[in-house]
């Protein structure tokens, strides 16, 4: 079963202790600039959303990549950047609809979510459940639940 | 390790920037964040000094938890002496601010002198520099935030400023970060406007600045840490679901909540203004005044509350701009903008919570000295003419009205401006102003609760509920339920509370925690983070070194035994109806035996053997 990063955004209090447990995974230390999930707060509608890298099947940024440095990781499905192999050119991020591909200044490469190997360390981190890693063909199942529960067609029990 | 070992020192004089190493024999003193800015403060100002004079210092400071996992990790302080009180002042604030200051690679910022014109300070990782601020004097927090990441197109950057309270004087002045995040007791706010510093903004990118000293220990006490919040019924479901609003009616039912300037110790109009009152949907357009809880820097816990108002209610009916989501009444603010001075409506306490927010001004002392002069008004010593407006008990409009000429300094908003024991000097009835060394109390009545008396009365930054919570033993039964109007066992009990505190408030963590948490949650997370052996007895040590370091710098500043007092209205008045009725605050049962288990003389001064014993 392939499972992938499913968010609730109506669940997230903007903590970031997603981003901290990002960042420690990926730089061993809690600077939550090098994370690659980002919670945005918009701050007059009252939302925090956090957002990564949803790793398409049809992978923009692997297909635009000059030096075949983003590959498929068959077990996790996500696709990964081979930091030997990436010569930080940026296509990539250009490529990617969605901004979840970034360069990072430091390293000369770039950088995107790649499942923590499969135990993502930021649904682990997230303490109200606002990001879990679940069956990646149920991703609604949870919601599929909660209508199913408000569907009574028993008038008795009404 | 987990300090990142640099301070920052800015002459404002001058118009330099120093970095300089921690000094950490300090920080193995006193920790972090409150313990070491004190350390600091003390050291280097002379305690006599005018708090608004070029000679005081302002310093912003993070602890070793901050900017880590640990839960609530991402608390910073401001430590100066306050204007409101001449003692001590040292203001914790939430946010994401305090962590950024660490990502940067500072422990603490620490201002000296005072510019000639505004400026702001901006700290891009290792390089800060003072810019002009002119274009910002003048405008609110919010304005001041979001130019300053505009300006330098990085919408990461984070905020902490001053808005037009802290520029015009006002004593209760906050600092804001994050919109409605705020350092916000004692004028530190006021401090800051009198040294023409506008804000201080920080973006921080740095991996290496600090780190944890056992990363698999940390991480392990860190996630016993979470377990225990997330299964405790105050921090796991009340305080998320409620805030601190959570208290309104449990304080009212138990019969200390103030109102009407102390007056009463219960509120009719608690329900229109409690927790619960924020879920309910009104029935003017049909929505809660609550939209969501949010968190600060690395909290678990979720307290804060977002509000949005009615747009049809009277105060923002043509003001759009205040039609948004933004930070909602907490307990405090609540009490203070509606109890303390009998209104209850909880659309015009929310108002009045945005503009303590945007011009960055205390809802605490504010709503309480209005409720003073409300007292006055009452009893014929202000008059319409002088105030501009009918000051009735319970009035929203003049509520409101205040709170608009308070952020400008307009009007009698400048009176209000004072706080209430500068107000009722002014008016010759002193004895009418609810404030020790000057600051306001918070909102539980120290008749209701003995604990909280002696608390607000030995309390080094004034009146205050965050020292030394008594409510907890008093209310909650934690960690021992104590009856509420007993005095056995008080002073002792508050002592470890205070002790305790110091520690939280060192620690960069926020002190909701310990309604969860007992020493033994925290000291895993210092010990895994910190250099050195952090045992529990070694941390109350430090934490009993901090609270004597912030007496003895009170005793310097002129502060002494007659102002660890409450007014006679708690001395004398008892509360008239309730369950706490006939009571008054026995504080000279319990003082006297205060000093005693602190170690102190009968004058309240520390002995050489206390001295000693703490090396001070």
């Amino acid at each position: 079963m392939q499972k992938s990063l499913h968010i609730d955004p109506n669940k997230c209090t903007g903590c970031l202790q997603c981003e901290m447990a990002c960042s420690w995974e990926n730089h061993h230390s809690f600077t939550i600039a090098k994370s690659r999930i980002k919670v945005f707060s918009f701050h007059e509608a009252a939302r925090f959303v956090p957002y990564t890298c949803t790793q398409c099947d049809e992978a923009w940024c692997m297909m635009a990549c000059p030096t075949e440095a983003i590959k498929l990781d068959p077990v996790t499905g996500a696709k990964i950047v081979l930091d030997p192999t990436c010569v930080g050119c940026k296509v990539c991020t250009i490529a990617c609809p969605f901004g979840t591909i970034n360069y990072v200044a430091s390293s000369g490469k770039v950088q995107k979510c790649d499942l923590c190997g499969g135990a993502p360390a930021c649904a682990k981190a997230c303490p109200t459940g606002a990001i879990t890693f679940v069956d990646a063909d149920w991703t609604g199942l949870e919601k599929m639940r909660q209508w199913a529960d408000k569907t009574d067609t028993n008038p008795a029990t009404v | 390790m987990a300090w990142t070992k640099k301070v920052l020192r800015v002459n404002l004089t001058a118009g330099t920037c120093t970095t300089e190493p921690l000094n950490q024999q300090w920080a193995q003193d006193y920790l972090g964040q409150r313990g070491l800015a004190t350390k600091y403060l003390c050291s280097e100002i002379d305690p006599k000094v005018d708090p608004l004079a070029e000679g005081n210092k302002l310093i912003f400071v993070t602890g070793p938890l901050t900017g880590t996992m640990a839960a609530t990790g991402g608390r910073y302080s401001v430590v100066t002496k306050g204007p409101l009180t001449g003692a001590i002042a040292c203001s914790n604030s939430g946010g994401y601010f305090g962590a950024e200051l660490k990502f940067a690679g500072w422990d603490m910022v620490i201002f000296e002198g005072r510019s000639a014109k505004p400026v702001y300070l901006l700290i891009i990782d290792g390089k800060a520099e003072l810019l002009d601020a002119s274009h910002l004097w003048g405008k609110t927090t919010w304005h001041t935030e979001e130019t300053i990441k505009k300006a330098h197109q990085d919408p990461q950057i984070r905020v902490a400023s001053i808005g037009r309270a802290g520029e015009s004087g006002v004593m209760y002045a906050a600092i804001v970060n994050d919109l409605h995040r705020a350092a916000g007791r004692s004028g530190v706010g006021a401090v800051m406007g009198s040294k023409n510093l506008k804000a201080v903004a920080v973006r921080g990118t740095l991996t290496d600045a600090y780190q944890v000293a056992n990363p698999e220990a940390f991480f392990t006490a860190v996630d016993a840490g979470k377990a225990v919040l997330a299964a405790n019924g105050v921090t796991g479901v009340g305080l998320p679901t409620y805030g601190t609003q959570v208290l309104m009616n449990i304080i009212n039912e138990l019969g200390a909540l103030p109102s009407y300037n102390h007056r009463e110790a219960q509120f009719e109009g608690a329900n229109a203004i409690g927790g619960e009152a924020m879920h309910e949907k009104r029935p003017t357009d049909g929505k809660p005044n609550l939209v969501k809880n949010g968190a600060c820097f690395g909290c678990t816990i979720a307290c804060g509350r977002i509000s949005r108002m009615d747009p049809n209610h009277f105060s923002v009916k043509d003001k759009p701009q205040y039609h948004g989501a933004s930070g909602g009444v907490e307990y405090e603010a609540a009490w203070a903008l509606g109890a303390a001075n009998g209104v209850s409506d909880l659309e015009a306490l929310t108002y009045a919570n945005f503009l303590c927010n945007e011009d960055g001004y205390d809802p605490i002392s504010f709503g309480a000295t209005v409720g003073a002069a409300m007292e006055l008004y009452d009893l014929g010593i202000l008059t319409e003419a002088e105030v501009g407006l009918k000051l009735t008990w319970g009035s929203a409009e003049a509520l409101v009205k205040l709170a608009e000429w308070t952020a400008v300094g307009e009007g009698f908003g400048k009176i209000i401006g004072l706080g209430s024991k500068r107000l009722c000097a002014k008016y010759g009835r002193p004895e009418l102003s609810m404030t020790v060394k000057g600051q306001e109390f918070p909102a539980y009545d120290g008749r209701g609760l003995q604990g909280m008396g002696l608390e607000y009365a030995t309390s080094n930054r004034g009146a205050c509920h965050v020292r030394g919570y008594m409510v907890s033993p008093e209310v909650l039964g934690i960690p021992v339920k104590m009856e509420p109007q007993a005095t056995e066992g008080k002073p002792a009990m508050l002592k470890a509370f205070q002790d305790l505190t110091a520690v939280v408030d060192s620690a960069g963590i926020c002190l909701f925690t310990t309604f969860a948490w007992g020493l033994q949650d925290i000291q895993p997370q210092i010990q895994a983070a910190c250099e050195g052996d952090w045992s529990e007895e070694r941390l109350l040590l430090v934490g009993e070194r901090i609270w004597n370091l912030e007496r003895e710098f009170n005793l310097g500043a002129g502060l002494s035994k007659k102002d660890d007092t409450l007014p006679p209205r708690l001395l004398t008045e008892a509360i008239k109806t309730g369950p706490q009725k006939g009571a008054v605050c026995h504080l000279d049962k319990m003082l006297p035996e205060y000093y005693e288990v602190r170690g102190w003389s009968a004058e309240g001064v520390p002995t050489a053997a206390t001295r000693t014993r703490l090396s001070l």
